[in-house]
C-alpha cells in the first residue's frame, strides 16, 4: 500500500479564487492511500518545496499528488523535490486544477468539484505507480536546417561557426529564398542582394555546412538527438560536381519560352536556367517540364555546347539517408493567391501587380531592369495606388484571406512609395491602408518620411473595387478621415497580399510531428518563453514559417534557433524518458499492429521459445521495444489488440484506476 | 457453375493423404442431424469416408482452426476454404498466426449457405433430414411431412449479403473462383444509420440485452485471436465473464467490435455461432463502411501484408475535425 501525501496549491487565487482548497484537501484526505493531505499558497515556490520534502520524511510518504497547475509547467520542479527527499520522482503525479479547472470554472462549488475529481483520480494513479529510471541515448552531432532562405542560412551559418556539421535543404535550385528577390530593405533602404549574397557564399564555402538544393525532406524518423532523415535529391540533369555554371546551355536553349518563376512569371527564361546571377551553387537546371529533350528526346542542345560535360538527361532522383542530432524547420512564406480577391481585377489586368511583383519590377535584375514600366504597355505610370491589407487581417472565418496581419506589408510599401517617388519625383503615389503598423527601430521616422519628405498620399480607407477600363484603371475608395468617396484613375496598382506558411510545412509538421496553429504556422513549445523551439523535442524553428517576420527578427530568431541547437549538440548524452512501451511476451501474438503505428520505428520482432505442453518448446514471434527509441506516444498500446503492450507510467491500469475514479 | 460434392472433397483429400502431401485433413465433420456439420481433423481415408461432409451447412469457417492444429500436427495440414473463408486466411497470415508452409489450401466454391433458423421457420419443428442436392431443399419433418423450401428463402444472412465469389487465396482450387460481388451488405447499416440517436441506442439496447456473455462469437471470430483475451485477463480488469448489468455486455461487444476493426473480413461467423442471434456482424461493418468512407475501400484480408487503415499513416489520412463535421449531421 502506498503512503500518499496530497498537497493542494492555490497559486494565489489563480486557483483559490475558483477552487476551495481547503475542502479539496479535506476531501482527498479520504482517498485510499492517502496520509497526509495539506494546502499552501505556492507549492512551487521554495517554502511550497520544503513542505513537500518536509511531509515525505515526517510522514514516510511513498507517493506525492500536487494539486497545482499544468505538469508542462512543474511537473519538473515536484519531481525533483521528490527525488530531494528521496523517492522516486515518478511516484509523483500532477492533478492539474489549474487551466483544467480553476481557469475554465466561474463558480466556486463547480470548480471544488471538478478538483476534488481531478485529485481522486491522480490518487487513483499514484496507487500504481512504480518507480522509473530513465535510459540515456547518444547525441548526434550534425543538424539539419529546412529551407535555406535567409532564416535557414543564418541558422546554418550560426551553427556551423560553433564548429557542428550542418546541412541545407533547399527546394528550389538556389538557396536565397525570398530574400534574394527583394530589392531594397526596409528601413535603411540597402539593396537585399548586396546583403544577402555575402552569407549565401559564406555558407556555401563553410566547411562545416553541405548544402542540397533541389532537394526535399522525404521521411522523417527517430527522436531527438537521433533522427534519421531521408533526404530526395531531385534530377537537375546536370552534374553538380562538374558544371562550371558558365551558362553556355542556358545561352544556346532553344525552348525560351519558360515562365521565369524568380521574376514571377513576368518575363521568360529557358528550359535550362540559373535561377539568378549569384545563385548558389551556380549550377544549370533542366525544367523536366519544357526541356524538349526530356519531353521527346529530340533536341540535346545544352549537351553540345557544354564544354565539361556536365549535361546527363539519364539523371535519376538521388536518396541521401543522413543522421541528425537537431532539425530546424526555416520554410518561410509566400504570398497567397490573389484568386479570391477579384475586386481589385488582379486577374482581368496586367496593370494589377502583388508586391513582390513590384520587387521584381524594381529591381535591376529585374524583367525592366529596374525601370518602372507598366506590366501590360511598359509605359511609364503616373498613378500608383497601393493597397495595404489584401487578405491580411480579415474577420475570422470569412471566406477568404486571413485573420493575423502579414506584419511586413505597412513598411514595404512605404518603402515602395517612397523609392519611385525618389526616383521618379513626377509621380502621384497613393497609398490606401487600415491602419499604419510601425513597430520596430526606426520604423515610424521611415513610414513619416515617406509622407513627409516624399509627399506620399496616405489614404485611411480600402478600396472597395477596382475596374480595369482602356488603359486605365478605376480605383473606387473611400477616405474615412475625410468621409468621402474617393475614384483615382490609376497606371499601376499595387497589392500588398498577405502572406502565408509555405504549403510544404503541413506535410513536413506531419512527418516531424511537430504541431501547427489552424493557419498552418508552427506552434512554439511557449510563446513568450520558449518562442524558436518546437514542442517536438529537437525540432526549432527559424523565420517566418513560424509566424510573419521581417528580416531583422527572422535573423534574430535564426540565431537564436543555432544558439538552443548548439545547446543541444554541445551535450555527449541525453536523458531518456522512462515512460516507454514494453510488451508482455506471454500475451503478445505477434500481429504487428503495433510496430505499424509506431511513428518512430521502435518496436522489431523476435521469435520466442515457450515452453509448450509435455516438454515441448513452441517457438513464437513476439514484439520488442527498443527502450532508447521509444517516445512514449502510447499508440501502440492503443493498436495492441490482446493488451500486451503496456506503457510504463501510463499503464492501461492506470488509466483506467483513473477513469473508475472520475466516473465513481 | 459445377456443383462441388462431399464425394469430390473427399476423393482429392484421400488422394493428397495417400500420396504423403498432406498429413491430416480440416474440413466438416457430419453430425446427428444434416445440420449439425461441425469442423474436424480427418487422419485417414476411412475417417473422411465415414464422417466428412460438404454441403449447405459446411458454413464453420476453418482458417482460425490452423493457428492450433499447425502446432499440434506434423507435417502439412489440408484445409478447405470457401471464398469468404480465404480473406480471414491472408488475415491470419497477415498477423502472422500460422506458418503458411505448414498449410496445403483446397478453395472450394460455394453456393451460398442456409440458415437452420430460417428453414424450422417454415418447415416447423422436428425436422429430420434436409436433401440440398438441388436448388429447391427437401426438408423431412416429423410433424409436417416433406417440405419443399426454394434455397433462396433460407439462405444464411450473411450469404444473402455474399461480398465475394472469389477465392483470394489457395494451393489448387476444386471448381471455378468467382468473382467479388456488391451484394448492398451495407444496406441495413445505413438503415441503422438513419434512425436517431435514441432509436438507435434502443435497437442495440434491445438486441444486447439477450446476450448471454456465452463468447461464442469471440471463439469462433477468426480476428479473435489473442494469446489471451482482455476479457479473459486479470490484469485488464475487465475480464469478468458473467454480465454484471446490462452495460457491461454491451460494452463487451462494442469492445469487441473494436478490437477487430480494421482486421475483420466481414465473414459473419459471430452472428452465424451467437445461440441468441444478435447481428452482431452489424457492429463490424459499420467500422468497415466508415473506413472505406473515411479512408478509401479497404477489405482485410484480400491480400496478405495489406497495411488496414487504422494501423497506417498517410498524409491523406482524413483529419478527427473532417470526421466530425461529416458525422456532426447525423450525431
Amino acid at each position: 500500500m502506498q503512503r500518499i501525501g496530497v498537497f493542494v496549491c492555490w497559486c494565489g487565487s489563480n486557483i483559490a479564487g475558483t477552487v476551495d482548497v481547503k475542502a479539496v484537501a479535506a476531501a482527498l484526505k479520504n482517498e485510499p492511500g492517502v496520509v497526509f493531505s495539506t494546502d499552501y499558497q505556492y507549492m512551487c515556490s521554495q517554502a511550497g518545496q520544503n513542505l513537500i520534502k518536509d511531509s515525505v520524511r515526517e510522514h514516510k510518504l511513498t507517493g506525492i499528488v500536487v494539486c497545482s497547475c499544468s505538469p508542462r509547467m512543474h511537473e519538473v520542479t515536484f519531481r525533483k523535490s521528490a527525488a530531494a527527499a528521496g523517492i522516486n520522482p515518478y511516484m509523483v503525479e500532477i492533478a492539474n486544477i489549474r487551466e483544467q479547472c480553476s481557469w475554465v470554472h466561474k463558480e466556486m462549488p463547480v470548480g471544488t468539484e471538478k478538483a476534488i475529481i481531478l485529485g481522486k483520480a491522480a490518487v487513483a494513479k499514484v496507487n500504481l505507480n512504480a518507480p522509473l529510471t530513465p535510459g540515456e541515448s547518444p547525441v548526434t552531432k550534425r543538424a539539419l536546417v529546412i529551407g535555406g532562405g535567409i532564416a535557414g542560412i543564418q541558422t546554418a551559418l550560426d551553427i556551423a561557426d560553433a564548429g557542428f556539421k550542418v546541412d541545407i535543404v533547399e527546394k528550389k535550385a538556389t538557396i536565397g529564398g525570398k530574400m534574394a528577390q527583394l530589392d531594397k530593405t526596409f528601413p535603411t533602404l540597402d539593396c537585399a542582394a548586396c546583403i544577402l549574397t555575402p552569407k549565401m557564399v559564406d555558407v556555401a564555402q563553410h566547411d562545416n555546412v553541405r548544402i542540397f538544393s533541389y532537394s526535399d525532406v522525404e521521411e522523417v524518423k527517430g527522436f531527438v538527438g537521433n533522427f534519421t532523415v531521408k533526404i530526395r535529391k531531385r534530377a537537375r540533369y546536370v552534374d553538380e560536381e562538374k558544371c562550371t555554371g558558365c551558362g553556355a546551355c542556358v545561352e544556346k536553349c532553344p525552348q525560351r519560352k519558360v515562365p521565369n518563376e524568380f521574376n514571377l512569371g513576368m518575363d521568360n527564361r529557358k528550359a535550362i536556367y540559373i535561377p539568378f546571377a549569384q545563385a548558389v551553387p551556380k549550377v544549370a537546371t533542366i525544367d523536366p517540364n519544357y526541356c524538349t529533350m526530356l519531353k521527346t528526346g529530340k533536341c540535346g542542345v545544352c549537351s553540345k555546347f557544354c564544354e565539361v560535360g556536365a549535361i546527363d538527361y539519364k539523371q535519376k532522383d538521388q536518396i541521401i539517408e543522413e543522421k541528425y542530432g537537431a532539425i530546424v524547420v526555416a520554410t518561410g512564406f509566400n504570398p497567397i493567391s490573389m484568386d479570391k480577391f477579384d475586386e481589385y481585377a488582379y486577374s482581368q489586368s496586367k496593370d494589377v501587380i502583388t508586391s513582390l511583383e513590384f520587387e521584381r519590377l524594381t529591381n535591376a535584375a529585374g524583367p525592366t531592369a529596374g525601370k518602372l514600366l507598366r506590366p501590360s504597355d511598359g509605359k511609364h505610370p503616373e498613378k500608383i495606388v497601393f493597397v495595404q491589407c489584401v487578405g491580411s487581417r480579415c474577420a475570422a472565418h470569412a471566406e477568404k484571406g486571413k485573420e493575423y496581419c502579414s506584419k511586413i506589408c505597412c513598411m514595404y510599401t512605404a518603402k515602395h512609395a517612397m523609392l519611385i517617388r525618389d526616383k521618379y519625383p513626377d509621380t502621384e503615389v497613393y497609398v490606401f491602408y487600415i491602419d499604419v503598423r510601425t513597430p520596430g527601430k526606426n520604423f515610424d521616422e521611415f513610414q513619416r518620411r515617406a509622407v513627409e519628405e516624399y509627399g506620399v498620399h496616405y489614404v485611411k480607407g480600402m478600396v472597395g473595387k477596382i475596374t480595369p477600363e482602356g488603359d486605365k484603371l478605376k480605383v473606387r475608395a473611400s477616405d474615412l478621415i475625410a468621409n468621402k468617396q474617393i475614384n483615382i484613375d490609376a497606371d499601376l496598382v499595387v497589392l500588398a497580399a498577405a502572406i502565408e506558411p509555405d504549403k510544404s510545412a503541413r506535410s513536413l509538421a506531419t512527418m516531424l510531428t511537430a504541431s501547427m496553429d489552424t493557419n498552418d504556422f508552427f506552434t512554439e513549445a511557449h510563446p513568450k518563453l520558449r518562442p524558436v523551439e518546437s514542442p517536438t523535442a529537437g525540432v526549432f524553428l527559424s523565420g517566418t514559417c513560424q509566424g510573419p517576420k521581417d528580416i531583422p527578427e527572422t535573423v534574430s530568431q535564426a540565431g537564436a534557433a543555432a544558439a538552443k541547437v548548439i545547446g543541444l549538440l554541445a551535450k555527449d548524452k541525453l536523458t531518456g524518458n522512462p515512460c516507454v512501451a514494453s510488451s508482455d511476451p506471454l500475451m503478445c501474438n505477434g500481429c504487428s499492429s503495433c510496430e505499424r503505428v509506431c511513428p518512430y520505428g521502435a518496436i522489431t520482432y523476435e521469435d520466442k521459445e515457450f515452453p509448450g505442453p509435455n516438454r515441448t518448446v513452441k517457438i513464437r514471434r513476439v514484439a520488442v521495444v527498443n527502450p532508447a527509441v521509444c517516445q512514449g506516444c502510447g499508440a501502440c498500446t492503443v493498436a495492441c489488440p490482446s493488451g500486451a503492450m503496456d506503457l510504463n507510467g501510463f499503464k492501461n491500469m492506470q488509466i483506467m484506476a483513473e477513469v473508475d475514479a472520475i466516473c465513481k | 457453375m459445377q456443383k462441388i460434392t462431399t464425394q469430390m472433397l473427399v476423393e482429392r483429400a484421400t488422394a493428397l493423404l495417400n500420396n504423403g502431401t498432406v498429413s491430416a485433413v480440416l474440413g466438416w465433420k457430419k453430425g446427428e442431424y444434416d445440420y449439425d456439420v461441425t469442423p474436424g481433423v480427418f487422419k485417414s481415408a476411412e475417417e473422411l469416408s465415414e464422417a466428412f461432409v460438404y454441403g449447405d451447412f459446411s458454413a464453420a469457417n476453418l482458417s482460425k482452426y490452423l493457428i492450433k492444429k499447425t502446432d499440434s500436427i506434423t507435417g502439412k495440414i489440408l484445409v478447405f476454404l470457401k471464398p469468404c473463408d480465404t480473406y480471414s486466411f491472408n488475415q491470419l497470415l497477415t498477423e502472422h498466426r500460422f506458418n503458411r508452409e505448414s498449410v496445403y489450401a483446397v478453395g472450394v466454391q460455394c453456393g451460398g449457405m442456409v440458415d437452420i433458423d430460417k428453414i424450422k421457420s417454415i418447415a416447423g419443428d422436428g425436422v429430420l433430414s434436409v436433401d440440398y442436392s438441388s436448388d429447391e431443399l427437401v426438408v423431412s419433418t416429423l410433424y409436417n411431412g416433406d417440405v419443399k423450401i426454394e434455397k433462396s428463402r433460407v439462405l444464411a444472412e450473411r450469404c444473402v449479403n455474399c461480398k465475394s465469389k472469389k477465392h483470394v487465396a489457395y494451393d489448387e482450387l476444386l471448381g471455378e473462383s468467382g468473382e467479388e460481388i456488391s451484394s448492398g451488405r451495407f444496406d441495413e447499416v445505413e438503415r441503422l444509420e438513419s434512425m436517431t440517436p435514441d432509436e438507435r441506442f434502443a435497437f442495440w439496447q434491445n438486441e444486447l440485452s439477450r446476450c448471454i456473455r456465452c463468447n461464442a462469437c469471440r471463439d469462433a471470430c477468426p480476428a479473435c485471436t489473442c494469446e489471451k483475451c482482455v476479457f479473459d485477463n486479470p490484469n485488464s480488469g475487465v475480464e469478468n465473464k458473467s454480465p454484471a448489468n446490462s452495460f457491461e455486455e454491451q460494452m463487451f461487444h462494442i469492445i469487441r467490435a473494436f478490437h477487430v476493426a480494421g482486421r475483420c473480413t466481414d465473414c459473419g461467423e459471430c452472428s452465424r455461432v451467437c445461440p441468441q442471434n444478435i447481428p452482431l456482424h452489424l457492429l463490424n461493418r459499420k467500422f468497415i463502411k466508415d473506413m472505406n468512407d473515411f479512408y478509401g475501400e479497404y477489405q482485410a484480408g484480400a491480400e496478405v501484408g495489406s497495411r488496414a487503415p487504422l494501423v497506417n499513416y498517410t498524409a491523406e489520412d482524413i483529419e478527427p475535425s473532417d470526421v466530425f463535421n461529416r458525422r456532426g449531421e447525423d450525431a
